[in-house]
């Protein structure tokens, strides 16, 4: 286990207009007689990842133990460098509904689909094949209800089809595709809302999913959000007098802090830190100032991923460990050539 | 002291009242001194007033007075009267009133041949709007195929006529004359009183305003033209020269002029334009029938030594003049008269009247025209000028006693109804005329077989009213040949920008002051404008101030008769003036009574006379826009019932007590008792500017005193429309607020809910419109919030990267990925195939075929129609229609068949270099038969660098910089923002508002609820804060954000939150240019300029200087001439003249030629100066 988290060198501090000590400072050099080079079995003991909720759409993890930057890479790799597949030609054969060709094309490429993309090839320049490209095809055309009842003004059941939602999308398998993507691929939520049509409009469409990263357009996000947040740490430097107890903790967030009755005395007492929004109510009163101190753990990391649906949750955060070692495999391999040049003598970096 | 201490120690005094005493306490709280007044302290002469019972009429016990809700008057007003009634109430006055009025004096057309002939008008009315073509199933028109088909939007004007045929008179009704466009959502509008569905079917939006008119296809509006008032005196001091004058603008039907009482050297005269000289006033008076220097004194100046004393060295002037008697004055002036002869007018020229007979006509119709002379009584405009002359004696005495031209009491507003009517009155003139010279024609020809038929001429008049409307509104030129007045620009086209442009266009207010001069008077703010004119909504630059918008609640007024008003006050004890001498007009207590500005008799009991007046008004006895005030430095009542005042409603208030109670309110919310029910009950009344000032109107309830009269409904109506966008506009500094007025006019939206059906010129909207998380009354009561022009976008105030310095903005790419800002701009292309003279005619013609069997690549579009199929994309230089003309169209003498003509290629074809889409195509036909293709092209854009964007506060930036979204900072759910505004923004431009709008749009977020940001009041500060608090956000709305790059915390908190932006019109893709070579202006051989003609950048003058500052010659020479015009010519060294091909015309000789190269312009130059007469001289010298 990690230091304990009463290690004042472990707390980012939240004073009333700044906050202080955000950078780490537990690298060579910078405490005189301390060593701390990086030790992976020194790292590997301090590093904790507990899952600490997982949902059909959303996983909630600690991290602890890593600097800020590998935290951050991680996240920024969950939110822009992770493969999904999104439609992104679009063909519009029939439109006739107010939606233009283009808005329609813009929201269907939004709509998350449920492939697994390590089945599927980035095509690229390629021509469109089975191995790249997933193919979707949507014809809805509104008709009028006949058998309405007379005076009804909810257009769903005055008109047959009067919505068009994502699970109108219908998937037309290419090639081997039935056999090579495994479940059918459908839209990962079926009750998206993509366009309204009235009576004799009609909507015509076909569209290519293709792999992607959101780098290039955020339609391939795999995640609606990743984002972490440190752990609360909350320090009483003097006793809460008993009279402020209630109004103290009032000021976090509900079952942060909880009052203990002792001796006709109210006691409080930090609970569940992990609650706590870090509102810093608690700065702007006088009577508790000096008493208490707010701060957060450097490097305890709790990670919220929200999936839209592409990948199961708990998949996310493995595959963004292994789109970073990818890239540190490129890295290393490029680090080992220069290496070999200079030892080399320098003669190759010249070609 | 505050008035907080003086209760406290009053409720020391007596602690055992209750807070909330019954109300008959307050009556004896009205009498504080009568409750144990506490002994004078000697040092502190306030003490006395601090422990007072009661405050300003108010104790610390009265019950608190509060009627909540009141503001709901305010959609009451507008479900009744609308956003642009001023324009719809004016266009139907017109319609009902004024134009019966204008054929009642215009009624009877007689023949100079036949004397037994007549023809007279009896009765006028206006039709609904109809398809002029006969053979349609359906001849209801709608405003929306006019706009679509280009025509206009017109209802037939028809007249019933009686005439003579032979010796029978004939009655005819339903003769129509002509055609009227028709104001939209007037009452003759087929639009009017429709259900939303109805209007739906129509095409047509529910939320448009209407008061405009649809004429050839586009919109236009008739700005509201303010002007002084008409037939008032205004006094003015001319503190250079020591002048006083008083000036009346005479306005009646026939004739406008403008007279003048002013001082000259201290003596008192009349100027009028008719007159040679300016007339002494004794002299003028003698004239007018009041022979006695006695009288005229005391008409005058009345009792008052010094205004005698200021008036006797006019009565010297006159016995010096020679001038007793009012014979000798009439000559005096009849001398001085310009004579006007109609040059044109039929008859013998007449020969000239003895000049008292030109005196008297000049008096009795031509100076002060609209005091009426009746049977030669001239006594009543005699009375008039002595009372100009007595303002003049008191400006004189008291230079405060003079009007301000800048009063909106003093100012009268000219709709779209009068300007009609003023056209319609010329154009029914001019048809008059034109009909009884082609009755006269016909009936000077001796024999007929029948008897002759005016109706038949009639019909052959053609259609000069409706032409004269038409070309009048759609080119904004009104030329009225009764006054000889020639107005440019009075219409403009509706700017359908976005629906807040449109609605502000119907509210705007334009001057007749010019934009050059360099005065502040008419462009300052007035203190009178307060609830009437909005304070912020005016443009920037030289229109500043002149251009104005009326309020909310504003109304103006028609005209309303005033015999009735006239009768009305002599049963309330007006006595007549004539009967009264000088003494009894100017002693105390005497008061002038006026009906618009004539005087209509004396009261001795002003104050009664106006309770009474307003009493009958309440009761609806008068019209409610009749006003009625006291002027007590004049010592005048005036009543006022003409068009162009503005005016507002006002809760009255009755022993301190509002007429409008909660159960009225409560009445209202059932939706029971409509605003007009509140008029007719007497709870709430129209007050016009100088009533107003004539009243005591409390702001809120619980600042009502015994004086108090009125109560205002409600404070925010004091903005306008467009200013009402605004959230907390009372915490931003005024600038500000002026500054969004004007952006709100181009932020890109929902223009109308047919927008999509529209085919406009250009047409900007946003693909994902939101209403603003902090909205106001005011956008609920237009409905913004159904039609909005903008995004909340997540805001988080901070520095980042320094691509936002200088108000720019970063934007989050994928906020962008997902619709931020991304927006649609259809443009209107439009092409007539046309029918030739000679009976060739265009035509669209197939795509044209490549040699490999498919159509050209630019051709791709075309469909066999010859048309672009709708949904076709098009690329830079695509064809969208194939036209062709006919080689021959001109050739007049072509008789040939249509069939075996050689056509050329006229396509037209798409210029930008983005794709567009072809959205909509059109083809219709025109009123004169030609075949009109309108092809609607749409581009779909997401914002880039460079564009435009702001919040509602007046903070314009561009985008600067768009970041991924992983790189942008987060909060701790996750949170990033959509767009990063430089904290800079805030210090010097102090808008507050702003930052509350964040606070409040955040608190609302996270209870899932709309705020108000309504001007004077709102959701409070306090309330959203607690939200946040509640929520687990810091109170100040500030959050700890992290850094997306480092991933470490940021060290500062962050403001962050929601904030309504708006995307501007201006975009990098419209704007940006440059070229390396392309086209050259023809005369000059220089590069063309602007980037429609994809022209050069200039190398100014200013850049010039800096090179030559530098020295840096070649490049000078460079950029001048040879990449520009350089050109090479011939030049003779002997005569220094120009030749060609190395000889000199001049000299006949090839000896001494020269090449040299020189500018184009510069060669151009000299030819021009030698067309001209002028030798310039090129002077070679060999090189050393």
């Amino acid at each position: 286990m990690a230091a304990s988290i009463n290690d004042p060198r472990r707390h980012v501090r939240y004073h009333p207009e700044r906050v202080g000590d955000v950078s780490s400072t537990d690298y060579p050099g910078h405490y005189p007689g301390e060593d701390h080079s990086w030790n992976y079995t020194k790292w590997k003991k301090n590093l904790v990842v507990r899952v600490q909720r997982l949902s059909d759409a959303s996983i909630e993890f600690d991290l602890v133990g890593v600097d800020a930057s590998i935290a951050n890479a991680l996240r920024r790799i969950l939110i822009a460098e992770i493969p999904t597949i999104a439609i992104d030609p679009v063909f519009v054969w029939q439109n006739t509904s107010v939606v233009h060709d283009e808005v329609f094309a813009h929201r269907l490429g939004l709509v998350p689909l449920a492939i697994n993309p390590h089945r599927l090839h980035y095509k690229g320049d390629d021509a469109a094949l089975d191995s790249n490209t997933v193919v979707f095809k949507l014809h809805v055309r509104c008709e009028r209800n006949f058998k309405a009842a007379k005076g009804e003004t909810d257009p769903e059941k005055l008109y047959f089809n009067s919505n068009i939602y994502s699970r109108d999308l219908v998937w037309s398998p290419q090639g081997s595709q039935e056999k090579t993507l495994g479940s059918p691929p459908k839209p990962a939520n079926p009750n998206i809302l993509l366009a309204k049509l009235r009576p004799g409009q009609e909507v015509e469409i076909e569209m290519h999913a293709v792999k992607g990263i959101s780098s290039l357009h955020a339609k391939w996000s795999p995640v609606a959000t990743a984002s972490y947040r440190l752990l609360p740490h909350i320090i009483i430097r003097e006793p809460i007098p008993s009279e402020h107890a209630e109004k103290f903790k009032n000021c976090f967030a509900p079952g942060v802090i909880e009052i203990r009755e002792e001796g006709g005395e109210k006691k409080v007492e930090v609970v569940n830190p992990r609650k706590e929004t870090m509102s810093r109510e608690v700065l702007r009163h006088d009577e508790f100032e000096g008493k208490v101190e707010l701060t957060r753990i450097r490097d305890f990391f709790m990670f919220k991923i929200e999936s839209t649906g592409c990948y199961p949750p708990a998949d996310l955060f493995s595959e963004s460990i292994s789109v970073m070692r990818e890239k540190i495999g490129v890295m290393k391999a490029e680090v080992e050539k220069l290496k070999a040049m200079a030892e080399g003598g320098g003669d190759e970096a010249m070609t | 002291m505050p008035p907080r201490n003086a209760r406290a120690s009053s409720s020391r005094a007596k602690p055992s009242v209750p807070l909330t005493a019954p109300p008959k306490k307050v009556v004896e709280q009205k009498k504080p001194e009568v409750n144990e007044p506490p002994p004078p302290h000697p040092d502190y002469p306030l003490w006395d007033e601090m422990s007072r019972r009661s405050y300003r009429g108010l104790g610390l016990t009265d019950p608190i007075k509060n009627v909540e809700d009141k503001w709901l008057l305010l959609p009451a007003f507008l479900r009744v009267k609308g956003l642009v009634k001023q324009h719809i109430d004016s266009f139907n006055y017109f319609v009902e009133v004024d134009l019966a009025n204008i054929l009642k004096a215009n009624n009877k057309i007689t023949s100079d041949v036949d004397p037994r002939f007549w023809l007279k008008y009896t009765e006028i009315k206006v039709g609904q709007p109809q398809r002029t073509e006969v053979d349609f199933r359906n001849d209801l028109l709608t405003p929306h195929e006019c706009r679509l088909r280009d025509t206009t939007y017109s209802a037939p004007i028809v007249v019933t006529i009686e005439y003579t045929r032979g010796t029978q008179i004939v009655r005819k009704p339903e003769v129509p004359i002509g055609r009227l466009p028709i104001m939209l959502r007037s009452r003759n509008c087929t639009l009017t009183g429709r259900s939303e569905q109805q209007l739906a079917q129509m095409s047509e939006c529910p939320l448009d305003p209407g008061g405009y008119f649809v004429v050839k296809g586009t919109e236009k509006v008739i700005l509201v033209q303010e002007q002084l008032s008409k037939n008032r005196i205004i006094v003015e001091t001319d503190p250079a020269k020591g002048m006083v004058q008083a000036s009346v603008i005479s306005s009646t039907h026939e004739r406008k002029s403008k007279s003048y009482v002013l001082t000259k050297k201290s003596k008192i005269y009349l100027r009028h334009n008719s007159f040679h000289d300016d007339i002494p006033i004794v002299i003028a008076l003698k004239a007018l029938s009041i022979q006695s220097d006695k009288e005229i004194l005391l008409l005058c100046a009345g009792n008052s030594e010094i205004y005698k004393t200021n008036f006797s060295i006019n009565l010297e002037e006159a016995a010096k003049l020679k001038v007793f008697t009012r014979q000798q004055a009439l000559d005096y002036i009849g001398s001085r008269v310009k004579i006007t002869r109609k040059g044109w007018g039929a008859g013998p020229a007449q020969a000239r009247r003895p000049n008292w007979e030109e005196a008297m006509e000049a008096l009795a119709t031509i100076v002060l025209a609209h005091v009426p002379v009746h049977n030669m009584d001239f006594r009543p405009k005699a009375i008039y000028v002595s009372m100009m002359v007595r303002r003049v004696l008191m400006a004189m005495e008291d230079d405060k006693l003079v009007d301000d031209r800048d009063y909106v009491g003093n100012k009268r507003l000219e709709l779209a109804g009068q300007l009609l009517s003023l056209l319609f009155e010329d154009l029914f003139k001019k048809y008059n005329s034109d009909l009884k010279s082609a009755i006269d024609k016909v009936l000077k020809k001796p024999s007929r077989t029948s008897a002759f038929d005016a109706f038949t001429t009639m019909q052959f008049q053609g259609d000069h009213i409706t032409a004269g409307f038409v070309r009048a509104i759609s080119t904004g030129n009104w030329s009225l040949k009764r006054f000889k007045m020639e107005r440019a620009g009075v219409t403009h086209v509706l700017s359908r920008l976005s629906f807040i442009s449109a609605l502000g266009m119907m509210t705007r207010i334009s001057s007749q002051f010019e934009k050059t001069r360099k005065v502040s008077g008419p462009r300052a703010l007035q203190p009178s404008q307060w609830g009437m004119l909005c304070p912020s909504d005016t443009p920037e630059g030289e229109a500043c101030g002149l251009v104005k918008n009326l309020a909310l609640m504003t109304h103006i007024t028609t005209d309303v008769e005033e015999e009735p008003i006239i009768r009305l006050a002599y049963l309330l004890g007006v006595e007549d003036i004539s009967l009264a001498t000088g003494t009894e007009v100017h002693s105390p207590g005497t008061f002038v009574v006026n009906v618009n500005g004539t005087i209509a008799g004396l009261t001795r009991t002003p104050n009664r006379f106006v309770a009474n007046f307003r009493k009958l008004r309440r009761a609806g006895k008068v019209s409610e826009f009749v006003s009625v005030y006291i002027n007590h430095h004049h010592k005048n009542v005036h009543i006022a019932s003409d068009g162009g005042r503005i005016c507002r409603p006002m809760i009255i208030v009755e022993n301190e007590k509002p007429k409008v109670t909660a159960k009225h309110i409560g009445f209202l919310k059932r939706g029971v008792v409509s605003f007009d029910d509140f008029l007719h009950k007497g709870l709430v009344e129209y007050l016009d500017v100088n009533e107003e000032n004539d009243s005591h109107i409390a702001l809120y309830e619980n600042l009502i005193v015994p004086s108090t009269t009125h109560l205002e409904i409600e404070p925010f109506t004091i903005l306008g429309a467009v200013a009402g966008l605004i959230p907390y506009p009372h915490h931003n500094q005024s600038p500000r607020n002026t500054y969004q007025c004007a952006m709100g006019k181009q932020a890109i939206g929902a223009i109308a809910y047919n927008q999509l059906t529209r085919i406009d010129t250009l047409l900007y909207l946003l693909v994902y419109p939101q209403q603003p998380m902090v909205k106001s009354r005011t956008i609920e009561l237009i409905g913004y919030d159904k039609l909005p022009a903008g995004q909340n976008a997540t805001v988080a105030v901070m520095s980042y990267s320094g691509y936002d310095i200088e108000d720019a903005l970063i934007l989050n790419k994928a906020s962008l990925d997902r619709g931020y800002g991304r927006c649609q701009v259809m443009r209107k292309n439009t092409t007539l195939i046309r029918k030739y003279p000679n009976a060739t005619y265009d035509r669209l013609a197939d795509a044209v075929v490549g040699e490999d069997g498919y159509a050209l690549k630019q051709y791709e579009a075309i469909q066999p129609d010859g048309i672009a199929g709708v949904g076709q994309p098009l690329k830079s230089g695509d064809i969208y229609i194939n036209k062709q003309t006919p080689m021959n169209a001109n050739d007049n003498t072509f008789t040939g068949s249509a069939d075996n003509v050689q056509y050329k290629n006229a396509p037209m074809s798409y210029k930008s270099p983005e794709t567009g889409y072809v959205d909509k195509v059109l083809l219709t036909d025109t009123e004169n038969d030609n075949v009109l293709v309108k092809v609607l092209i749409r581009q779909t854009r997401r914002p880039e660098l460079g564009d435009k964007f702001s919040s509602r506060h007046g903070q314009k930036g561009v985008c600067g910089l768009i970041v991924n979204q992983e790189d942008m900072p987060f909060n701790d759910q996750g949170i990033c923002p959509d767009t990063i505004m430089n904290p800079h923004g805030f210090p010097s431009r102090m808008t507050v508002g702003k930052m509350i709008e964040l606070l409040a749009g955040k608190a609302g977020v996270m209870v899932g609820k709309l705020q108000y940001g309504t001007a004077f009041g709102g959701s409070k500060v306090e309330d959203m804060c607690k939200i946040l608090v509640e929520n687990g956000f810091s109170y100040a709305g500030k959050d700890s954000l992290t850094s997306g790059i480092t991933g470490e915390p940021l060290e500062a908190y962050t403001y962050f939150g929601p904030i309504y932006y708006q995307k501007l019109k201006h975009m990098v893709m419209d704007k940006m240019h440059a070229r390396a070579r392309g086209p050259r202006a023809t005369l000059t051989r220089q590069p063309t300029e602007g980037r429609s003609r994809d022209g050069g950048l200039r190398l100014g003058e200013m850049e010039r200087d800096c090179l030559i500052g530098y020295g840096a010659t070649q490049l000078l020479l460079e950029r001048l001439m040879i990449s520009s015009d350089a050109f090479e010519v011939q030049c003779c060294r002997e005569c220094g003249l120009m030749g060609y091909t190395g000889w000199c015309t001049f000299c006949k000789s090839s000896k001494k030629m020269s090449k040299l190269t020189i500018p184009y312009a510069a060669k151009l130059l000299f030819q021009e100066l030698l067309a001209m007469n002028v030798v310039p001289k090129l002077v070679l010298t060999d090189p050393e």
